[in-house]
């Protein structure tokens, strides 16, 4: 066949290939890391410094005495690089990454859920609410992840019964759970008694201390690693990359599309759902206006992570590191003390920038 | 051939009517084991539902069909696949992203308690490419990286790892170059050897007398003959095909050429064409031939502005002004009187949702305008004109081009160079994928344009249709021009080599 060479790449080339699409996210995320922290060290120096001689001019000593730049820039201790900062970071991502490792399958499958900001209020409103008829805190959080399994499946029914389309069943979907949310919360916070859901599960100092990460995190990590596997190693994970590949292919395979389309937004919907018990978690109070705008981030990570809206593109961990990358932009803008529009424009810039430069590998390594 | 006692495939008296349709009426197809077998017929003939109801995609209202002598009446078509019917579609159904052994195993994929046996899809797909005599494929490449000859491999690997006892093969060759085609072939005939049922479906009568021991035609859903493929000849099946008799398949007329429209002057686009000079004249058919990849359509882009020109002249003689240039972009071209018909009908050529109206005027509409103001009523005129003109067939040129047939969405795409009144016509395989009845019409039509003063850039992979066709025949080889000559001076053989070589014989 005239163009078979291309099926038998040499492996050399194509494995070190395979690292980059593999570790190309998380070189980013290393190098945001490492680059926001030396732009802390290098301004909390210059500030230290600026203090020092107007110290000394203030005290009447001379300039000459004030050591240089670099002394100042060396002595200062780095607040980013702390583990006190990763955990709060990965704090603030543990809601968005459980939503993301949902909408990673759905995108993979070729479709999209615009209604996880709006699922992730409802079911963290839904938890507040047991709590608050004084429910214990197990089945009151299973009550909010299955409010969100409950609007993943009716987004599914919408798809594969109606033939709505993704984009505008889930648009329903995001306005009804919003109003929902509302609706139950009686338009305003609901303060629940958190018991143990506030007290461990999402906290800066997880307990017991060998946890080194809170609990909520070590929730999302085994749920990536979950879907992850199944991804990898069922059939279902397969039949999941094939309908968003080419769903005809696959229909004409014998592969049930709407069933994979079925248990795909039900899935994604528990996740969402969880990813709002998270939200409670973290933030202690049933809010009806949380995350709003958040589905946004939530498909940004998974877009960053390599997932392609065209589906049949996609993976879990890359996603996850997406979310760590969104995360890691707003603390470092905020420790570097850039001020918040800038940071919108940064990480809208990014956003656009990682896809393009996904696209260009990608040109790469298909010619 | 007699045929032997037992048929792999009996199918008889099968009905299907879709409304007020009537896709199948009455049609008998017998398929012996380890024969390939030609199911040939125009566009709508009913071939491709009378497969639907093989693989179990659609359900026949009447009719009964026996395979290896127990009643087959699949329910879907995962059932029939698992009792050894595979189809492998014209258009490549492969999910691009995912590696050639999952494809293979899609659907079938073996399990143990829902996590795949990695270990064991492996083997079955190492085994199946071997037995195609394909080992070379590696079974964890993502197949959007093939080429198109090895994506027909995984196709059929695909239909062969379910033990298949019948695969149908529906144009398998529409997307693949020569030599690909003749892998194929080969492949087609050992399967058969094997003892495996081929039916194959395909409008190109060269291919069916190459692969095929036996055919069956339809028309208009009904079988209207069937026999051995080396005792028949081809017009016998044409004319079996359109139902009626064929006085010449290439009309020709009488035409003088004139002067040069369209000259190339060392053109290098990015990557192909390169260092092309050309020269069309006036009332001409000049062929161009090359294998897929050759550089014909990329020639093609380039001169009409859709791909950058890197280096090179274009020369226009249109309606008396002599414009000369480095490359312009499309619109600039269609205003000096060069118009462009793609090989890809569906996704470039033409707006599918839109009307056969609006396809028709889109590129010439500001002919239809009076201060800024399009009027439909005008668009309908000039339409039903041009519908009328080319026989293009349909109640209506309000309807969607999408529900017309290959050969008329065609008719459609050529009837928008017409409107805009280009003068010098680029066709890329304008014959593709339509049926014997229409081909002739185009060619028809060609030729009263040519007759009539306009100049058609002919690209085609189909050798006899060139050769009817053309008045000068020019082979492309990997970017390169390798001879321009009267059609006279060609041979088939001559054609190839300089096609395949690059160098004239």
């Amino acid at each position: 066949m005239s163009r078979r060479a291309d099926g038998l790449r040499s492996p050399g080339a194509s494995s070190l290939r395979r690292w980059f699409d593999a570790f190309g996210p998380l070189l980013a995320l290393v190098l945001i890391i490492l680059g926001f922290a030396a732009a802390h060290q290098i301004k909390a120096g210059l500030d230290e410094r600026r203090f020092a001689l107007e110290r000394a001019a203030r005290e009447g000593r001379s300039l000459e005495d004030v050591p240089g730049r670099w002394a100042f820039i060396r002595a200062q201790d780095n607040r980013l690089l702390t583990l006190r900062t990763f955990r709060s970071t990965a704090n603030q991502t543990v809601s968005v990454g459980i939503a993301a490792v949902g909408m990673t399958m759905v995108i993979i499958g070729g479709g999209i859920d615009l209604s996880v900001g709006s699922v992730m209020a409802l079911a963290s409103v839904m938890t507040a609410w047991c709590l608050l008829q004084g429910w214990s805190p197990v089945p009151a959080a299973l009550a909010g992840v299955l409010a969100g399994g409950a609007c993943g499946l009716v987004n599914a029914l919408m798809i594969t019964r109606l033939k709505v389309v993704p984009f505008i069943a889930t648009l329903g979907m995001w306005g009804i759970a919003r109003g929902l949310a509302k609706g139950i919360a009686g338009e305003q916070k609901i303060d629940a008694p958190a018991g143990w859901l506030g007290r461990h599960v999402v906290v800066s100092q997880p307990q017991p201390a060998w946890l080194i990460v809170s609990p909520g995190v070590w929730t999302m990590l085994l749920l990536a690693v979950l879907a992850w596997a199944v991804l990898r190693y069922t059939a279902l994970g397969r039949h999941i990359f094939a309908v968003g590949s080419n769903e005809s292919a696959a229909r004409l395979c014998g592969i049930r599309v709407e069933r994979v389309k079925l248990i795909l937004y039900a899935v994604a919907g528990l996740c969402t759902g969880l990813a709002g018990v998270m939200q409670f978690c973290r933030l202690n109070v049933g809010d009806p206006t949380t995350a709003m705008g958040s589905e946004l981030d939530v498909i940004a990570s998974v877009v960053i992570g390599g997932g392609s809206l065209a589906g049949g593109e996609g993976s879990v961990p890359g996603t996850l590191i997406g979310a760590l990358i969104m995360a890691f932009l707003r603390v470092g803008c905020d420790h570097v003390g850039v001020p918040s529009w800038v940071q919108e424009m940064v990480i809208g810039a990014v956003i656009v920038l990682a896809v393009a430069l996904d696209h260009l590998r990608r040109r790469a390594s298909d010619a | 051939m007699a045929m032997p006692p037992e048929p792999r495939l009996t199918m008889s008296g099968i009905r299907k009517r879709f409304g007020a349709t009537v896709a199948l009426d009455g049609v008998d197809l017998q398929v012996a084991p380890g024969e390939v077998h030609a199911l040939i017929g125009e566009n709508g003939a009913g071939k491709s539902t009378l497969m639907k109801v093989l693989s179990g995609a659609v359900r026949p209202d009447a009719g009964r069909m026996l395979l290896d002598g127990a009643i087959h009446a699949p329910r879907s078509p995962q059932e029939a696949r698992l009792r050894g019917i595979a189809m492998i579609y014209q258009e490549l159904n492969l999910a691009g992203h995912l590696t050639v052994e999952e494809n293979v195993c899609l659907g079938v994929e073996p399990t143990c308690a829902g996590i795949l046996r990695r270990r064991a899809m492996r083997a079955r797909v190492r085994s199946t490419l071997d037995r195609l005599g394909h080992a070379e494929i590696r079974p964890d490449v993502p197949v959007r990286r093939l080429g198109q000859g090895a994506r027909q491999l995984v196709e059929i690997a695909r239909a062969l790892v379910t033990e298949a006892r019948i695969i149908v093969m529906d144009e398998p060759t529409s997307s693949l170059g020569r030599d690909d085609a003749e892998a194929l072939f080969a492949l087609t005939r050992r399967l058969r050897d094997d003892g495996v049922s081929v039916v194959y479906i395909s409008h190109f009568l060269e291919e069916v007398r190459q692969v095929a021991d036996r055919f069956t035609v339809l028309r208009d859903g009904r079988t209207v003959g069937t026999g051995a493929v080396s005792d028949t000849p081809g017009t016998t099946m044409i004319e079996m095909m359109v139902g009626r008799r064929l006085d010449e398949v290439f009309p020709r007329l009488r035409r003088e050429p004139g002067e040069p429209v369209l000259q190339l002057h060392g053109l290098c686009g990015l990557r192909m064409p390169r260092d092309a000079d050309l020269s069309l004249r006036r009332g001409e058919i000049l062929g161009l031939f090359g294998l897929v990849g050759a550089g014909r359509t990329e020639l093609l882009r380039a001169v009409f502005g859709l791909d950058p020109v890197r280096a090179g002249r274009i020369r226009v003689a249109v309606g008396g002004h002599i414009l000369e240039d480095a490359g312009l972009p499309p619109h600039c071209r269609i205003a000096q009187g060069v118009g462009m018909v793609s090989e890809d009908r569906k996704t470039e050529g033409l707006a599918l949702p839109m009307s056969i109206a609006d396809n028709i005027t889109l590129s010439g509409l500001r002919r239809l305008t009076r201060r800024g103001l399009l009027s439909p009523r005008r668009q309908r005129e000039v339409a039903v004109e041009w519908m009328r003109r080319l026989d293009i067939r349909s109640p209506d040129p309000a309807r969607p081009v999408r529900h017309l047939s290959g050969g008329n969405q065609q008719k459609v795409a050529i009837a928008r160079l017409l409107h805009q009144d280009a003068q010098v016509l680029l066709l890329d395989e304008p014959t593709r994928g339509i049926d014997v009845g229409a081909k002739i019409q185009i060619y028809r039509l060609m030729g009263e344009l040519a007759a009539a003063g306009r100049a058609i850039l002919f690209v085609s992979s189909y050798l006899p249709e060139l050769i009817g066709v053309c008045d000068r025949i020019a082979v492309m080889s990997r970017g390169r021009l390798a001879g321009v000559r009267p059609v006279a001076g060609w041979d088939r053989p001559s054609i190839m080599a300089a096609a395949v070589g690059g160098t004239m014989p």
